[in-house]
């Protein structure tokens, strides 16, 4: 990575915390979310669902669908282009099979799993829409389906698709499998490194699928002109990527479409793919009106989502003091309905956080009857933490040592290698250790009995990729900011800042907005913890961008030459005259010069690499199996910490996001592998009721990367809790559990055969 | 499909007026009918909170509630909240305090926040976390929420 960190400490804007430029209207209501549009003349759609987990379709009529009163349009799979197997490239959301993603908007010859879409209707209103789709007749052959990946991986397993053959690092197979990939890493030598070690233990951990759960369901308004261009309102976290992959499926040019992204009610990597964009879109060119789209709470948990289950088995080695020796972790997730699942990050991240000579990673994506498994919030890591952490835990407690000194003895840091081979620069793990350790936490002693601490650590990469913003000064100095990157959290203000910082004018006075795809250059999605370090990075240049302008106007309104004007802190000046930013910009607006018009996009490569460690105090019930968390604390290296708030928001966040892996969430499926809890009430997420105040600590270890040193914040503080949890539960009973959730009836369970 | 009713109610101080089928709910209507898009529908099921509006100064939720049901009743939603382009308190506090991320969540918060506060004008921890336990955030782990209601109930 560039090393451009400018090396400042003495900040005017960035580590305050202003008010978010977006906050009055979402605490008024008036901020516009996708399903608040109400265009006029605009139809409703309702989508039809498999209630099979797997099965063939033999026939759909909608005949008597299309006669209902108010139905508008009707569509079906067929009314997709033929995509055979194309494969196109979507910037670094990779390679996408065409085919697999049109098929998860519409099912062409086969339902993969409870709750595939079938067929849409439009109509005048919402209830006529619902009314006509439930006359719509599929006729389905059923077929044996399986939902448990090691299940999925066996020779004589349900096959999802019959010319699936396994990527065998790089080789096809020759028979068809569930397996659509085995990856696979090693460095030393894992044979003489367990020979080394004094003590060598090795355990399975499994993990149920859960869903990213944002609040608001996914919407979508379409507009087909007939001029043929499109238009669509979405919540997305990629207006561009909305843009590409609804283009592609539609087989109509980028140039046709026009992606206006809303405000988002929550995504965490779930609202990336497109779902019912390219359905409106089809629906709306056959009716000739706009068409609206929303799904309801189950067609979200049984048609989006989730993220992977997951077996995993970690073997670890070690001398008697800690040292560790030697690794080999074997991994497979589900990767649900459609190949390209989340175990390559997972297969980098098992061992990320150490320093291990000799290792060896092999990971499996397997296909199952589940919906096609999504991003979540640092995809695949939670899963591979839950079993590194409690290894590590485990080896702690047998050599008597503290669990912090065994991490610190092992720690990566610069210079240290991955199993999958990159070698860090400076990063903060070690940091969040020692911060760890000096916490008012971890220093207080345990709350009493059936009590117990843990303690865990996680990684994230943080990815960069591809950002642009414009800006223009306005006349009366304040500066208004269009960005690519859509909003999930309150980006707009930590990007505002940037600019702002770079100017020397208060946050207040810079006035971000989202833009359209249109009016901004490509900018790549929200995610991967990018947008305040990569976006961030685009507003920082377009400061310098606009910085130079304005000692350009400046230098002509005083008969000088640009390079005579200084610039310092937002004020210029040469010889006798100066003006700050503002002044300034009134005087260019009253004179005859040139607006300030600017515009920047950047493209960093590589990762901002997050590391956080996390400490829970945890009361386990022995009576009833309740796992309660009494006292959290995340600590986490933010780099550089933009606002404050917002990155201490995003680690409180993503640690109760997380302990809700831990204690409660699951995908349960019945012996038919139709999902039973799609619904919030069944679906238990936690409530405020039940977590206490996440305390956070954010450390500060800049990132070379970054004018300002930041890192990416958003994915980290998902991947310790589950381990964080389960450790500090094997402290308060002695059992420790390896699958996940910990829910009541199961640690009620194990600790009844005690 | 039965046929719509007149239902007069008063919303938000006004004496509103709208026709609606039976089986919507007060939600749809607020939304569809009289464009009050500040409650926001996360599960149309009772489950999360997103829709909460106060009835007759009680706080329910709108998914639940049919339409036909509020004839005569008083209704006071997310938009009530602010008065003479001012911001009450407690929008000022969650401004502030940074209590929301996405802000999807927001609005049902607003609301029960100012039901809970009319009944205990000084909640312990645990009154606020009982008493918005009916509503779902999946961005802030609450810890900012609950500290925007403490603030706003210490002033
Ligand atoms: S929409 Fe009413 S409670 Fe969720
Ligand atoms: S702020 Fe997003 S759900 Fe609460």
């Amino acid at each position: 990575m560039q090393d451009l960190y400018l090396g400042k400490t003495n900040y005017k804007v960035i580590g305050q915390r202003p008010v978010r430029h977006d906050g009055a209207d979402k605490v008024t209501g008036k901020a516009i979310y996708t399903a608040d549009l109400h265009l006029p003349n605009m139809a409703q759609a309702r989508m039809v669902r498999s209630p099979h987990a797997h099965a063939k379709i033999v026939r759909i009529d909608t005949s008597a669908a299309e006669k209902m009163p108010g139905v508008l349009a009707v569509i079906t799979g067929k009314d997709f282009p033929d995509l055979k197997e194309k494969v196109a490239l979507m910037g670094e959301a990779g390679a996408v099979n065409l085919q697999h993603l049109s098929a998860n908007c519409l099912a062409h010859d086969k339902v993969l799993y409870k709750g595939h879409a079938v067929a849409a209707v439009a109509a005048k209103t919402i209830h006529e829409a619902a009314e006509a789709a439930k006359k719509i007749v599929v006729e389905y052959e059923p077929l044996p389906s399986v939902t448990w990946v090691l299940d999925a991986m066996k020779p004589d397993a349900p096959l999802l698709h019959e010319n699936n053959r396994t990527d065998e690092m790089g080789q096809k197979g020759d028979k068809p499998s569930n397996v659509t990939v085995h990856m696979a890493f090693e460095q030393g030598n894992i044979a003489e490194g367990f020979q080394q070690s004094d003590i060598v233990i090795e355990r399975e951990f499994k993990t149920a699928s859960v869903h990213q759960g944002y609040i608001e369901p996914h919407a979508a308004v379409a507009m087909w002109n007939e001029d043929g261009r499109l238009k669509i309102w979405t919540s997305t976290q990629g207006s561009f990527v909305c843009r590409q992959q609804t283009a592609e499926l539609l087989q109509i040019p980028v140039s046709r479409v026009l992606v206006v992204p809303c405000e988002i009610g929550g995504g965490f990597g779930g609202k990336i793919t497109v779902y019912l964009e390219p359905v409106a879109a089809l629906l709306s060119k056959k009716c000739g009106r706009p068409v609206k789209m929303t799904m309801q709470r189950n067609e979200v948990f049984e048609g989006t989502g989730p993220t992977p289950g997951s077996y995993v088995r970690v073997k670890l080695g070690a001398k008697k003091d800690g040292t560790l020796v030697a690794g080999e972790a074997w991994l497979a997730y589900d990767c649900g309905a459609y190949p390209g699942g989340m175990i390559g990050p997972g297969s980098m991240c098992v061992f990320s956080c150490y320093n291990i000579p000799n290792a060896r990673v092999d990971g499996y994506d397997v296909l199952n009857n589940k919906p096609k498994t999504q991003a979540y919030r640092a995809p695949g890591s939670t899963q591979a933490a839950f079993a590194t952490e409690q290894v590590i835990d485990e080896l702690a407690l047998q050599l008597k040592m503290d669990p912090i000194d065994i991490r610190l003895k092992n720690a990566a840091k610069e210079g240290t290698r991955r199993v999958d081979g990159p070698v860090y620069p400076r990063i903060g793990f070690i940091e969040t250790l020692e911060a760890a350790r000096n916490s008012d936490h971890w220093k207080s002693p345990l709350p009493g009995k059936d009590c117990g601490r843990g303690l865990a650590s996680g990684f994230w990469f943080n990815i960069g990729g591809a950002s642009s913003c414009a800006a223009s000064v306005m006349e009366d100095g304040s500066v208004s900011l269009i960005e690519g990157s859509t909003d999930i959290g309150g980006s707009r203000t930590s990007i505002a800042m940037q600019l702002a910082e770079s100017l020397g004018i208060t946050a207040e006075d810079v006035r971000p907005q989202v833009g359209d795809t249109d009016s901004v250059g490509y900018t790549f999605l929200t995610g991967g913890s990018r947008v305040t370090f990569a976006t961030g990075l685009a507003a920082y240049k377009l400061g310098l961008d606009l910085q130079a302008q304005m000692q350009d106007r400046a230098a002509r309104l005083w008969k000088c030459k640009p390079e005579d004007v200084k610039v310092d802190g937002g004020v210029y000046s040469h010889n006798g005259d100066s003006a700050t930013f503002k002044e300034l910009a009134v005087k260019i607006s009253q004179s005859a010069l040139e607006p300030v018009v600017g515009k920047s996009s950047v493209s960093p490569e590589g990762s901002t690499n997050g590391f956080g460690t996390h400490i829970a105090d945890v009361h386990v019930d022995p009576e009833t199996g309740k796992v309660t968390v009494l006292r959290y604390t995340a600590v986490q290296d933010a780099g550089k910490a933009i606002h404050p708030s917002y990155v201490e928001g995003q680690m409180q966040g993503g640690a109760v996001q997380g302990i809700g892996w831990a204690l409660n969430e699951e995908y349960f499926f019945d012996n038919k592998d139709q999902m039973r809890n799609a619904s919030f009430l069944d679906y238990r997420m936690p409530t405020c009721l039940d977590v206490p105040m996440i305390e956070t600590i954010i450390v500060e270890v800049p990132n070379p990367g970054h004018p300002y040193g930041v890192r990416g914040v958003g994915e980290t503080p998902i991947v310790p809790p589950p381990a964080t949890v389960a450790n500090a539960v094997q402290r308060a009973t002695g059992v420790r559990f390896t699958e996940l959730p910990m829910s009541p009836p199961k640690v009620w369970k194990k600790l009844s055969e005690k | 499909m039965a046929k719509k009713t007149v239902v007069t109610a008063e919303i938000n101080g006004n004496s509103t007026e709208f026709l609606c089928e039976p089986r919507q709910s007060l939600l749809e209507v607020l939304r569809d009918t009289l464009h009050l898009t500040g409650s926001k529908e996360g599960c149309n099921n009772g489950n999360c909170g997103a829709c909460t509006v106060l009835l007759n100064g009680k706080p329910v939720l709108s998914c639940l509630v049919l339409g036909v049901e509020v004839e005569g009743a008083k209704i006071e939603t997310v938009e009530s909240l602010a008065q003479n382009g001012q911001l009450a308190p407690v929008q000022q506090c969650f401004l502030e305090g940074a209590a929301l991320q996405c802000g999807i969540c927001t609005p049902g918060f607003l609301v029960a926040t100012k039901a809970l506060l009319e009944k205990y004008p000084q909640p312990s921890e645990h009154d606020i976390r009982f008493h918005l336990a009916n509503n779902l955030c999946r961005c802030t782990g609450y810890d900012k929420i609950v500290k925007a209601v403490q603030t706003v109930a210490a002033q």
